[in-house]
């Protein structure tokens, strides 16, 4: 028995030797830079990991027929940690400890960022994360970074648009899901500083698919002018459906969360004149020819759908966005000295993205103003750009 | 006020009774073989997704939602046939429910890559045009479920009192001994209602699509919520189903009204836990053993 296991042992150490043999002969041949992510390709979360990954993956092989980076290959290490916060952290072990990646980019979630922040800190790894909340780069932390815009944006951005209609007391119907969660809090908080009262405030669970009694509820309630929808996936769509049948007078306001045309297809005619924040890759071709982002803008939207088949969405902007300043980055720094990349990504100044244009700083490591966001109406099943 | 109370009511009927229709789902099964199948939710979910992704590639919405039936009574027989009926003979009724449950997230995981992980919607029957009724509104996809519950309940129970079929489930279930020594094929009888769940599965996902969207784990929580109906009502007739899913509806829709929408879901299981402490067999149940 015990031979028979030292046998085993004996082999297993013999074929590990010989593969770290060949991945040490690797790496030694093309010395590339490892680009490490971690991102939800499967599961819940796919519709943001999916299109991130593929637009890693297209612009890493762009990059590679270039010529590289620095004279060096990128190598892009990935693994799925699907909506999992737990293998998120072991995904960022493996990055850090047995692959030696360069920089990271990742985390679909705001659940799974907050999770390795700690992890990346300890490692002194250069991180850009791709998720929303305003948690991760709110304090800063040395070597965390992100691309996409805050909740708080949007709700700035929504409240401002408020103020320009009269809107003084609203109503909030948001869903309890992390985003709507994330988000109502955001929105509660700020409200004041725009000089709006919301008068009412209802919840509904994510996967509910009937929204008919709190809308009721906030029918009957004196002095609404307006209602907010902080809430992500098919909720706001049956919200929006609901809210037109039950024949509502009031405008309806939709938070980023559903800025995609799925949003438009599921509530149907309800949608119409539904106003909401988002970034500006959704109208791209609608954006005046001066707009400094629209070169960059509709260079995405054709690469990424000419090469996927699929429609682009800002998720995967964000990586685009992500990979692009670490690269600058990196050039800059003239090499992948962690610490040097770090300072250099922190110094991005005037990137033009497809989220906006980054002004990073050692306070500031989002660097987007509200003008990242536009303000947006659906007119006939399609989003059409607001003054 | 009273329109506010009326609406209410109506909306907590509507969505109650897609709970009732997914619900009685489990109990054809439960009373073919004491096994709650807890892919019934899946059922669901692949009538609505089948009969969307069959209309997006051009077949018009009577015939997808006829194939989609069709699919979906397949696979009900194929998880009977190659996952129950297996391990049926060796294993325990605990055994066979865990077993559907890996079913469930096989048939999710199956859609996922079938299909895709998106939304989807589909036409109403009959027009999207509110119906007003003394202040309340309802759309007409409401009366299609309303109704569509109601024609089912009555033909199940036309199928479990007056078919030969229906008889012989009943009976398997009771004493599959006993119904195997007068002649009666289990085997047959259980992959017949399987197909006979996959059925009215497919039929409540078709029937909510319009309302409640359809999508690859739409399943979770329908199949949930039709479990607790289910529950609620008891498993002794197809008609408290209905009555437990409608009851698990306005207690949400009251509770989200007139005390918290944070509370809605909390309000419909503490009802049902109450039911089961102190009628555990249901509203409407009759103790396993009285019936003969």
């Amino acid at each position: 028995m015990i031979r028979k296991w030292v046998k085993k042992g004996l082999a297993a150490s013999v074929a590990a030797t010989v593969a770290l043999g060949i991945s040490y002969g690797n790496a030694v041949a093309a010395d590339p830079i490892k680009i490490g992510t971690f991102l939800s390709v499967t599961g819940p979360a796919s519709f943001l990991g999916d299109p991130e990954l593929k637009t890693l993956q297209i612009y890493v092989d762009e990059l590679n027929a270039g010529g590289g980076v620095l004279g060096r290959k990128l190598e892009l290490v990935h693994y799925d940690v699907q909506h999992d916060a737990k293998k998120a952290q072991t995904a960022v072990k493996r990055l850090i400890e047995d692959d030696k990646v360069d920089v990271i980019i990742g985390g679909s979630t705001s659940g799974q960022t907050m999770a390795v922040i700690p992890l990346m800190e300890a490692a002194e790894m250069p991180f850009i994360s791709l998720a929303g909340a305003v948690a991760i780069v709110e304090p800063v932390k040395k070597w965390t970074f992100k691309t996409p815009h805050t909740d708080k944006m949007a709700c700035a951005k929504i409240f401002e648009d408020m103020n320009k209609q009269g809107i003084k007391s609203i109503a909030m119907i948001s869903g309890t899901g992390g985003f709507g969660k994330s988000m109502r809090g955001q929105c509660t908080a700020l409200a004041p500083a725009y000089n709006i009262k919301i008068v009412a405030d209802e919840t509904y669970g994510p996967k509910d698919t009937d929204m008919t009694p709190q809308l009721t509820k906030i029918k009957n309630t004196d002095g609404v002018q307006a209602v907010l929808n902080p809430g992500f996936g098919q909720g706001p769509a049956i919200v929006t459906k609901n809210f037109g049948q039950l024949g509502f007078k009031v405008p309806m306001y939709q938070s980023h969360g559903v800025a995609s045309k799925k949003y438009i297809d599921l509530a149907g005619s309800a949608s119409e004149g539904v106003r909401l924040p988002a970034a500006a890759l959704l109208v791209a071709n609608k954006l005046p020819d001066n707009d400094p982002q629209k070169a960059v803008l509709v260079s995405y939207m054709s690469t990424y759908e000419s090469k996927t088949k699929d429609a682009v969405s800002t998720f995967g902007g964000h990586a685009y966005d992500g990979l692009q300043m670490v690269v600058a980055a990196m050039q800059r720094a003239g090499g992948t000295d962690k610490a040097k990349v770090r300072d250099e990504i922190e110094k991005t100044s005037g990137y033009i993205g497809t989220g906006g244009i980054v002004h990073m700083s050692a306070t500031d490591h989002l660097g987007l103003d509200l003008s990242a966001f536009k303000m947006l109406e659906i007119r006939n099943g399609d989003w059409s750009l607001i003054k | 006020m009273f329109s506010e109370f009326l609406q209410y009511l109506l909306s907590g009927i509507t969505i109650g009774s897609t709970y009732g229709l997914v619900g009685l789902g489990f109990f054809i099964i439960y009373n073919a073989s004491h096994v709650i199948n807890f892919a019934q939710g899946e059922f669901v979910m692949i009538g609505g997704m089948g009969t969307v992704f069959m209309m997006q590639a051009g077949l018009p919405m009577p015939v997808a939602i006829i194939m989609a039936i069709l699919l979906t009574i397949v696979i009900g027989m194929l998880l009977e046939k190659l996952a129950i009926e297996p391990s049926r003979k060796n294993a325990s009724v605990v055994t066979l429910i865990i077993i559907t449950i890996g079913a469930s997230i096989f048939l999710r995981g199956l859609a996922q890559v079938v299909w895709d992980k998106d939304f989807h919607t589909m036409p109403a029957f009959s027009g999207e045009e509110t119906i007003h009724i003394l202040g309340a509104v309802i759309v007409p996809q409401n009366l299609w479920v309303l109704g569509g519950g109601g024609v089912i309940v009555l033909a199940i129970m036309y199928f479990f009192g007056r078919t030969a079929l229906g008889k012989a489930m009943l009976a398997t279930a009771y004493n599959p001994l006993a119904a195997q020594l007068v002649g009666i094929n289990i085997r047959t009888t259980l992959l017949w209602s399987f197909g006979l769940s996959g059925l009215l599965g497919a039929i409540a996902g078709i029937l909510v699509a319009p309302i409640t969207f359809t999508s690859y784990d739409i399943g979770i929580m329908l199949g949930l919520k039709g479990f607790c109906a289910v529950i609620l009502g008891g498993f002794s007739h197809g008609w408290a189903a209905i009555v437990g899913g409608i009851i698990v509806g306005v207690a949400e829709s009251l509770g989200a009204g007139y005390i918290s929408s944070e509370y809605k879901d909390a309000i419909a299981f503490i009802i049902i836990l109450l039911v089961l402490f102190f009628m555990p067999d249901g509203l409407f149940g009759r103790r396993g053993t009285d019936r003969v």
